[in-house]
């Protein structure tokens, strides 16, 4: 199974300046954690513990096929092979 | 240094006037390693507030993906703050993700009459940039147009 992940600018320093890598994971979670695997740290930067479990963190946007995850499960939203994930941290201030 | 044409400053400082009393936001893209601010595109501040700001998710991933189709990169992240100075806030710079972009802040704290309405009163206009939670200031300049661009390289 792969899944096509584009990563940001900002977070380019954990894949080595690549603005897309392959992962796997049959949900947004499992991908995570795969991707942590290969470009360790990056886990930290997309997620936060929250209430005993783990929660996307409130300025990191993440799309499967150009869905907003926060619709469609958050962490537990499944993946398929083929799919793309786009993951772009929130332009925002004060 | 920032180089910005005038029709981008004043269509950056007449979305920050039409906006207020709520922040005003949107980028300028332009190709991408070119520092080139070319493409003003006005964003919806999903916030709707006088002290927040933040792009809609879904317009975000459409201004990213159309970025991305044209090679173009975010060259300036604009915003408004309408009650206090153009620097960057605590959030601002905690948020900050673009570390190649020129973050520009718009006042629009002196446009306002004392009954609310907008007047024509001076804006602030200022530059920054803001890598891992560090602030520099930098210098605008205003102009005419922008120079040609460099010819792409060719193959030797």
């Amino acid at each position: 199974m792969a899944i096509d992940v584009r990563i940001p600018t900002i977070l380019r320093t954990y894949t080595d300046g690549a603005k897309a890598v392959a992962g796997d994971g049959a949900t947004l979670s499992a991908l995570i954690d795969d991707l942590d695997g290969n470009h360790p740290g990056i886990k930290d930067r997309l997620v936060e513990s929250k209430d005993g479990g783990l929660e996307l963190r409130r300025f990191v946007n993440v799309y499967v096929n150009d869905e907003d995850v926060r619709f469609i499960g958050g962490l537990d939203a499944q993946l398929s092979d083929g799919d793309q994930v786009v993951v772009l941290p929130a332009v925002a201030g004060g | 240094m920032l180089t910005i044409d005038q029709a981008t400053y004043d269509a950056i400082v007449a979305h920050a006037r039409r906006d207020h009393p709520d922040e005003a936001c949107g980028v300028v893209a332009g190709p991408e390693g070119s520092d080139r601010p070319e493409r003003f595109v006005p964003m919806v501040n999903a916030a709707g507030s006088p002290t927040f700001y933040e792009f809609d998710s879904t317009e975000l991933l459409h201004l990213y993906k159309d970025m991305d189709a044209r090679d173009e990169e975010p060259v300036v992240v604009y915003h408004s703050h309408t009650a206090t100075e153009a620097y960057p806030s605590r959030t601002d710079i905690g948020l900050a993700s673009e570390p190649n972009a020129h973050y520009v802040l718009v006042s629009t704290r002196d446009c306002f009459t004392s009954s609310g309405g907008n007047n024509e009163g001076p804006v602030e206009f200022r530059s920054f940039r803001i890598i891992d939670g560090e602030v520099t200031e930098e210098e605008v300049v205003v102009v005419e147009q922008l120079p040609p661009a460099s010819p792409p390289r060719s193959d030797p």
